[in-house]
């Protein structure tokens, strides 16, 4: 089944995504593990967003996974200060099967800037965690190599934080 | 599952093989890893135990320099990651601000788009097989595939005024009507290209050495390659049947026919057998966009976000303060976060784009296939011969200015 998604239409709260999109299979797969887990979802611009609770991100992306969002694409951060908490990690999962991008979505708090690795459920996460780890400061339990990766190992500070500047001397 | 990242810096030998294991390094420097691609290789005798790419030496905070620009000023910095295929950059960026502006992009934009992503494709093919072949020790090819890029790249300075860093497709369209000879120029191409890639075929397909260098080399399982994020010729040569232009089409992509070719073997050998057979397929759309080129604007209708033609800017007063004001104080854009993919030369290229609403993007984020890919080549390269390395490197198609941004 291929999903159509209106790009027109904006739903903002939980409630009326989980209404609008009762065959959704991400979705679908996501409360039959764990209602709790899905914190709240998006549907905007015909691109699925669902917000996970920061200490369920492993196994909700084992479920998404064996649901049919095989291939990892991509994993970053945005960095919203000053608002709290401060930083959004979004992993963008592509499904072959269901020609569709779903987003998952942790937010995280600086004063405890860690989340679980997904490296165990796709090994493809390494770079791109280290990548985060490296421009944003956010740590990942289990990661099995967590070192900068782009700036040198002896540089310090975080060059994507937007309390770091884009040019001159900090 | 591999191990795709222990640290062999720190700890420089395997644990309780000190005596026999040794650490080579290779690169930056080195001419087969195109670019400033570092290597720490632990090898036991000629076979590769453990393989560590050091990456980072082209590191220029693109995605930061994002932050501090306009919309529009991005478009330059995106022809500077992946600096063989500038127009598949353009595009996608222009693809995902225009998916947060909701803009209708006229048909002649998108059906011009098509023919120049696709024109980009040839020329990151024929720089890919060139390179290649040329690493492998067939020095003869590189000499003609430059020569057919050689007139893609007069055709794209033609085009847009520069050779490689074009920025010719813009924010809701493209920055100018092409030359009115563009056209016949890419159908003159297109005639003669088809053959060029039987003469490289001819020099490379059936030639001993160059089989024997590539064939059951590299070897990488459709599940391996999902696993690590693979994508684009590479995947497909691994078995995984799945192009963006065809599974979730963009810029009216659905209009054309034309075949992905897979392949189940997942060596180097395959990767180069489906980038050979992407070149043909890439001529088929370039042919099928020239012949049913739509007639009509090429930019969208949007005066508060696309630059005035010249003309208008100098004779209309309504058009001179558009200008003005996109220029100086550029557009903004609704809140709200996209993701746009697209299948370029190398694979699966993503941008996520977030807007808080102002005019200079919150955050873009780039997401090239090099860079996934390169984790990749640790599987691809264990318990196989150093020499292989190189194979295994070419073939993956690496562009370092896509793996650092």
């Amino acid at each position: 089944m291929v999903q159509t998604l209106d790009p027109k239409l904006t739903l903002l709260d939980k409630a009326a995504v989980l209404e609008a999109l009762p065959e959704h299979p991400g979705i679908k797969a996501l409360l039959a593990w764990n209602g709790d887990a899905l914190v709240d979802a998006k549907l905007d611009r015909g691109e699925v967003t669902l917000t996970i609770a920061p200490n369920c991100i492993r196994e909700a992306c084992r479920v998404v996974r064996d649901a049919g969002y095989k291939a990892f694409q991509d994993m970053t951060a945005v960095d919203w200060l000053p608002s709290t908490p401060r930083f959004q990690l979004s992993y963008h999962i592509c499904s072959h099967q269901y020609r569709e991008v779903l987003r998952l979505r942790v937010m995280v708090d600086e004063s405890e800037a860690s989340v679980e690795s997904i490296t165990p459920v796709w090994a493809g996460a390494n770079y791109y965690e280290r990548e985060v780890f490296d421009l944003f400061g956010i740590r990942f339990e289990g990661h099995p190599n967590l070192r900068r990766i782009m700036m040198p190992d002896e540089w310090v500070g975080h060059p994507l934080r937007k309390d770091y500047p884009v040019e001159g001397y900090r | 599952m591999p191990d795709v990242g222990t640290p062999i810096l720190d700890v420089p030998v395997a644990e309780g093989s000190r005596d026999q294991h040794m650490v080579l390094n290779m690169g930056p420097q080195h001419p087969s890893t195109h670019g400033v691609l570092r290597l720490v290789l632990e090898i036991d005798g000629e076979i590769v135990v453990r393989l560590y790419p050091e990456i980072g030496y082209l590191h220029t905070g693109i995605e930061k320099t994002c932050e501090a620009k306009f919309y529009q000023q991005v478009v330059p910095l995106t022809d500077r990651v992946d600096y063989l295929g500038p127009m598949a950059n353009n595009l996608v960026y222009s693809l995902a601000v225009e998916k947060l502006l909701q803009l209708e992009i006229p048909p002649k934009a998108q059906w011009m788009r098509v023919l120049l992503a696709e024109m980009t494709r040839i020329n990151s093919h024929l720089i890919w097989l060139g390179t290649h072949a040329m690493d492998i020790g067939a020095l003869t090819v590189f000499l003609y595939t430059f020569r057919e890029r050689e007139e893609i790249l007069r055709m794209f300075e033609m085009i847009s005024g520069q050779r490689m860093m074009t920025s010719y497709i813009r924010i809701g369209g493209l920055a100018l009507d092409p030359p009115l000879d563009f056209l016949p120029r890419v159908q003159a191409f297109l005639k003669t290209f088809p053959e060029k890639i039987d003469e490289y075929s001819n020099l490379l397909t059936g030639n001993p050495i160059f089989m024997n260098r590539l064939k059951g080399v590299g070897y990488l399982s459709g599940d391996d390659a999902l696993a690590l994020a693979v994508t684009g010729p590479v995947m497909r040569a691994s078995g995984i049947d799945f192009d963006v232009r065809r599974d979730m089409p963009y810029s009216s992509y659905e209009k054309f026919q034309f075949n992905v070719p897979v392949s189940n073997v997942g060596d180097c050998w395959a990767r180069y057998e489906c980038r050979l057979q992407e070149m043909r397929e890439s001529v088929k759309i370039v042919q099928q966009a020239l012949d049913g080129m739509p007639e009509g604007p090429i930019k969208a209708d949007a005066p508060k976000i696309i630059l005035p033609d010249r003309e208008q800017m100098k004779t209309q007063m309504e058009a001179l303060i558009h200008h003005f004001k996109i220029v100086t104080e550029g557009f903004a854009v609704p809140a709200g976060e996209v993701y746009q993919s697209i299948e370029s030369g190398h694979g699966q290229v993503g941008y996520y784009v977030v807007s808080d609403g102002t005019a200079k993007p919150w955050r873009v984020h780039m997401r090239y296939p090099s860079f996934a890919d390169l984790q990749a080549l640790e599987t691809m390269c264990q318990g196989r011969l150093l020499a292989d390395v190189v194979a295994a490197i070419g073939s993956i198609d690496i562009v370092l200015g896509e793996i650092d941004r």
